[in-house]
C-alpha cells in the first residue's frame, strides 16, 4: 500500500501528490512512469513521475483531474493509501552534455519535464525553457523550472501571464533573436508537441517527446499504446515514453487517444450517480440517527 | 497389445469388458443460448455420482500410458481408483503429489493430446474423444475439495536457509513457487501486475476458468509460505543482476506476452486491437463489468478475431459476451489445420461463433475518425505442406472482398516478453527471443538461474509450463543442496528414480 503523505493544489484541478513507492523510487531516472490502480475494481493508468526522493522512500505525481480515476483520486486525502503503483516504466530520457537545451513544457506536461530539465542541467547543459499554459492558474512548478533553467520565459494564451500566446510563438522568437539550440525536450499535450515540432524541425533543432497514450500494462503486453514512429510500429510503454518528435505520427496518436472518450463519459457519470447515492444514504442515516 | 491382457487383476469387481460397455459420462454444461448473457463457467461440473460412474470406464492398465502422456507426470489410474471408490480425499492427495494447480489443469489442459490421447479405453474404442474424461475428473476432484474449504497442509519441512526468486507469477513460476517451498526454500514470486497467475488471470477468460480458483490456488501457496512481491517489474523496479545477486537461485517465468501484429495497412485504426489487449481488459480488469468496474472495452456489432487458436476462440467467445451480434473467426489455414482445442472450437460455434477459415486480411479500412470499418480480405487455398507439416495456404489472386466489422483482434500469436533478457545481456536467447536453457534442467546461460514456460517456449500451454516448472524446481533444488551446476543433468539422473 502506498501512503499520501503530502497533498498540494497546484491550480484547478491540478493535484500534487506524494506517495510512499520506495520500490519505484530505488531505480527511478528521469523521463519513467508508473501505472497506478487506485482501487480494486479500477483501472491502470500512466502517470509520469514529476520527482523522487530516495531518503523518503517517496515519489511524487501531479495529476490533472480529467476523468473518474483522476477525479476520484482527488478525494483521497494524507494518510490514505493507493493500493497498487507499478514502476518505474519505460525507457529512461538519455541525459547528455549537448551544449544548449531547450526545455518545452506545456500545461501539466510540465511536471515530466522538471525531472529531465534538472538532469539536463546537472550534467553541464546550458537550459533554456519555455512553459505554456492556456492562463495563470494553471501554470505548474514555475519555480522549481527556473530554478534548473538558465532563462525561463513564459506564455499564456489569454496573457494573464507572461507572453500572450503560445510557446511556439516563444520558440520562434527565441530563434530569431540569435538563439541556438542543440535540443529540444517538449512535453505537453499532443497537439502543442506536435506544432512544436513542426517548427524545430523547420529550425533543425532535434526534438524529443514524451508521449501518454493508452495503457492497461505498461511492460509491452497488450499493444494498446502502440504509435507510427518513422513509419514503423512502437510501443511507448517500453520503447518510450520518448521519441524523436520529427518521427511521431502525432495525427493517428492524437485519433487513438479517443479511443474511449464514449466510455470515459459513461464511466464519469456512473461515478457521479453512485457517490450522489451514496452522500443520499449516508444523509438518510444521519437523519434517522 | 490386447486391453484386456494389462489391466491390474485385483483392480475393481468389474470386467474389463463390463467397463468398456460404459459409454463416458457427459458433463453438464450453460445452454449455449443462455451462456453468451454471461461470464459464468460453461461445463456446470460432475456430481460425485457422475464421477464414480466415470471412474469406472478406466481399466486401471498396468501399463498406464496416460502418465506418460501428462507433462507433469499425474499418477492418474491411482486418482482416478479412489474416485471409483468414493474416496474422494485420496484422490485429491494423489493428484497433488504431482499436481499443485489440478483445478486449472483440469479446465485447460489439451488433455486430448495428452494423456486421453493415449488412454487404452480411447484406442479401443477407436475414437479419442471416447477415452476415460481424465481431464474432467481431475476438474471434479479439485472442485470437491475447495468446495470442502478444508485444505491439507502439508507437513512441516526444515527450513534450508536459501532464497529464491520466481520472476513472473504465471503457470511455470506458481509450480516452482510451489515445489521449491516444499523442499524448505525462502521462495519469493516477483509479479508484475497486482495479481498472481498470469495467463490463467490475464488471459484465459472468466468462462473458461474462473478467477476465484485461481485466487484460491495462489491464496494456498502463500499459505505454504511463498511471498508474493506485486507490481514489481524485475528489469525496471530493480535491475535483473540485483535480484540474481541476492539470492541462492533465480527462475524466470515472464511468459510470452509480446503480441505479434499483422503487419498490415490500417493495423492502428481504433477498434483494431491484440487479443492481450482484449482479453487483460475482459479478465484482468473485469471490463464486463464496466461501469461498476472502472476498465472500458470496445464494443461493437460486429467482431472479427483473426486466428485460429485457443485465444482466439476465447477472443471470439468473449466478444459475444460482450454484447456482439456477430463474432466471426478468420483464419488463413483450414479447420483441420487450426491449432484450437476441439472443445473450444465446438463451444464457439454452439455460441454461435462464425467460422470464415481460408480467409486473410490483407488491409483494414476505416472511416474519417479514424475508426475501423471493414477488413480486405483475401481468399486462401491449401498448396503444399510446409516447414510445420501443415498445407501451406497460398492466396488466391483477385479474390479479396471487404467483411465489415467494427472490432477487430489479432490473435496471431505472442511471442517471448523480452522485458527480462533485453534488460540481462548475459542472458543467452534465440533468434526469436526465447531463454535458451538445458532442456532437461532448464539452466539458462547463467548459473544460479533458471528459465521455462512460455519464455522458452513461444506460447505454448499452461501445462508446458507447469512440465517446465517441475522439472525446473528439481533441479534447483538439486543446485541449491549440491551448489554444483555443472553436469547437473547428471546428478538429476542419479536421484531420478528415487523423485519419480
Amino acid at each position: 500500500m502506498h501512503v499520501i503523505l503530502y497533498k498540494e493544489t497546484l491550480g484547478p484541478d491540478i493535484t500534487l501528490y506524494r506517495l510512499y513507492a520506495p520500490d519505484v523510487a530505488a531505480y527511478r531516472k528521469p523521463g519513467q512512469f508508473v501505472l497506478m490502480r487506485i482501487s480494486e475494481e479500477g483501472e491502470r493508468i500512466p502517470i509520469t513521475l514529476a520527482d523522487v526522493d530516495r531518503d523518503e522512500g517517496s515519489i511524487t505525481l501531479i495529476i490533472q483531474s480529467v476523468g473518474k480515476t483522476t477525479l476520484q483520486l482527488a478525494q483521497m486525502e494524507v494518510g490514505d493509501s493507493i493500493p497498487d503503483i507499478a514502476g518505474p516504466l519505460g525507457e529512461p530520457t538519455h541525459i547528455e552534455k549537448v551544449g544548449h537545451v531547450l526545455c518545452v513544457g506545456g500545461g501539466i506536461g510540465t511536471a515530466p519535464l522538471y525531472p529531465v530539465a534538472k538532469a539536463m542541467k546537472e550534467i553541464g547543459n546550458r537550459v533554456t525553457s519555455v512553459l505554456g499554459a492556456r492562463s495563470e492558474n494553471l501554470l505548474i512548478l514555475e519555480d522549481r523550472m527556473r530554478d534548473v533553467s538558465d532563462d525561463l520565459i513564459i506564455t499564456t494564451d489569454d496573457g494573464s501571464k507572461g507572453n500572450k500566446g503560445l510557446v511556439t510563438d516563444a520558440i520562434s522568437k527565441l530563434v530569431e533573436n540569435g538563439g541556438k539550440f542543440d535540443q529540444c525536450i517538449c512535453m505537453g499535450p499532443p497537439i502543442m508537441m506536435k506544432f512544436v515540432c513542426i517548427l524545430t524541425k523547420k529550425l533543425g533543432i532535434p526534438t524529443i517527446v514524451s508521449l501518454n497514450p493508452i495503457m492497461v500494462d505498461g511492460t509491452g503486453m497488450c499493444g494498446g499504446c502502440r504509435v507510427t514512429v518513422g513509419g514503423k510500429i512502437k510501443f511507448a510503454c517500453v520503447d518510450g515514453p520518448e521519441f524523436d518528435g520529427h518521427e511521431v505520427d502525432f495525427d493517428e496518436m492524437m485519433a487513438r487517444l479517443n479511443t474511449y472518450k464514449s466510455y470515459e463519459r459513461v464511466a464519469l457519470e456512473h461515478y457521479s450517480e453512485e457517490t450522489g447515492c451514496r452522500l443520499e444514504a449516508s444523509l438518510k442515516q444521519k437523519g434517522a440517527k | 497389445m490386447q486391453a484386456g491382457s494389462i489391466i491390474e487383476a485385483k483392480g475393481g469387481k468389474m470386467k474389463p469388458a463390463e467397463r468398456l460397455k460404459i459409454p463416458p459420462t457427459v458433463m453438464p454444461e450453460q445452454d449455449p443460448k443462455e451462456r453468451i448473457h454471461n461470464v459464468k463457467e460453461v461445463p456446470l461440473g460432475y456430481t460425485p455420482e457422475m464421477a464414480m460412474i466415470e471412474a469406472q470406464r478406466c481399466l486401471q492398465c498396468k501399463t498406464p500410458f496416460c502418465i506418460e502422456g501428462c507433462p507433469v507426470g499425474i499418477d492418474i489410474p491411482g486418482f482416478i481408483k479412489a474416485i471409483e471408490q468414493g474416496d474422494f480425499s485420496t484422490g485429491v492427495h494423489v493428484l497433488k503429489q504431482r499436481n499443485l494447480l489440478p483445478a486449472v489443469c483440469g479446465r485447460v489442459c489439451p488433455q486430448e493430446e495428452q494423456c486421453q490421447a493415449v488412454c487404452v479405453i480411447g484406442k479401443a474404442k477407436k475414437d479419442p474423444t471416447k477415452a476415460v474424461m481424465i481431464g474432467k475428473l481431475e476438474m471434479f476432484l479439485a472442485d470437491w475439495e475447495r468446495e470442502q474449504g478444508v485444505y491439507a497442509t502439508p507437513p512441516e519441512v526444515r527450513k534450508t536457509g536459501k532464497k529464491v526468486a520466481i520472476v513472473g507469477g504465471g503457470p511455470a513460476g506458481l509450480t516452482v513457487a510451489g515445489d521449491l517451498i516444499k523442499y524448505g526454500h525462502d521462495v519469493t514470486v516477483y509479479e508484475a501486475f497486482h495479481k498472481a497467475g498470469g495467463v490463467l488471470l490475464y488471459g484465459i477468460p472468466e468462462f473458461r476458468l474462473p478467477k476465484a480458483i485461481v485466487q484460491t490456488e495462489v491464496d494456498y501457496l502463500e499459505k505454504l509460505g511463498v511471498k508474493f512481491r506485486y507490481n514489481f517489474i524485475v528489469g525496471k523496479t530493480s535491475p535483473v543482476e540485483k535480484i540474481v545477486e541476492e539470492n541462492d537461485a533465480v527462475f524466470i517465468g515472464t511468459g510470452a506476452g509480446l503480441p505479434r501484429f499483422m503487419r498490415v495497412d490500417g493495423e492502428n485504426l481504433l477498434g483494431v486491437l491484440s487479443a492481450n489487449e482484449y482479453l487483460t481488459r475482459a479478465n484482468l480488469m473485469k471490463a464486463y463489468t464496466f461501469p461498476q468496474s472502472d476498465t472500458p472495452i470496445v464494443k461493437g456489432r460486429t467482431v472479427i478475431t483473426v486466428g485460429g487458436g485457443n485465444v482466439a476462440m476465447d477472443c471470439a467467445r468473449t466478444a459475444l459476451r460482450m454484447g456482439a451480434e456477430r463474432s466471426l473467426i478468420v483464419y488463413r489455414r483450414a479447420e483441420e489445420q487450426m491449432p484450437a482445442r476441439l472443445e473450444e472450437i465446438h463451444h464457439a460455434r454452439e455460441e454461435g461463433v462464425e467460422f470464415h477459415l481460408l480467409n486473410n486480411p490483407v488491409r483494414l479500412v476505416g472511416n474519417d475518425k479514424g475508426w475501423i470499418t471493414g477488413a480486405e480480405l483475401i481468399k486462401m487455398e491449401l498448396g503444399k505442406p510446409d516447414a510445420s507439416g501443415r498445407r501451406r495456404p497460398i492466396p488466391i489472386e483477385g479474390s479479396e472482398y471487404i467483411m465489415e466489422t467494427d472490432i477487430l483482434i489479432v490473435a496471431i500469436g505472442n511471442s517471448p516478453n523480452p522485458l527480462v533478457p533485453s534488460s540481462y545481456p548475459d542472458l543467452d536467447v534465440t533468434n526469436w527471443g526465447g531463454v535458451i536453457v538445458n532442456e532437461v534442467t532448464g539452466q539458462t546461460s547463467v548459473p544460479g538461474v533458471f528459465a521455462g514456460g512460455d519464455i522458452v517456449l513461444g506460447a505454448a500451454t499452461v501445462i508446458l509450463a507447469m512440465g517446465h516448472g517441475r522439472r525446473a524446481a528439481r533441479a534447483m533444488n538439486l543446485y541449491l543442496s549440491s551448489g554444483r551446476w555443472t553436469d547437473l543433468e547428471d546428478g538429476l539422473e542419479l536421484c531420478r528414480a528415487e523423485v519419480r
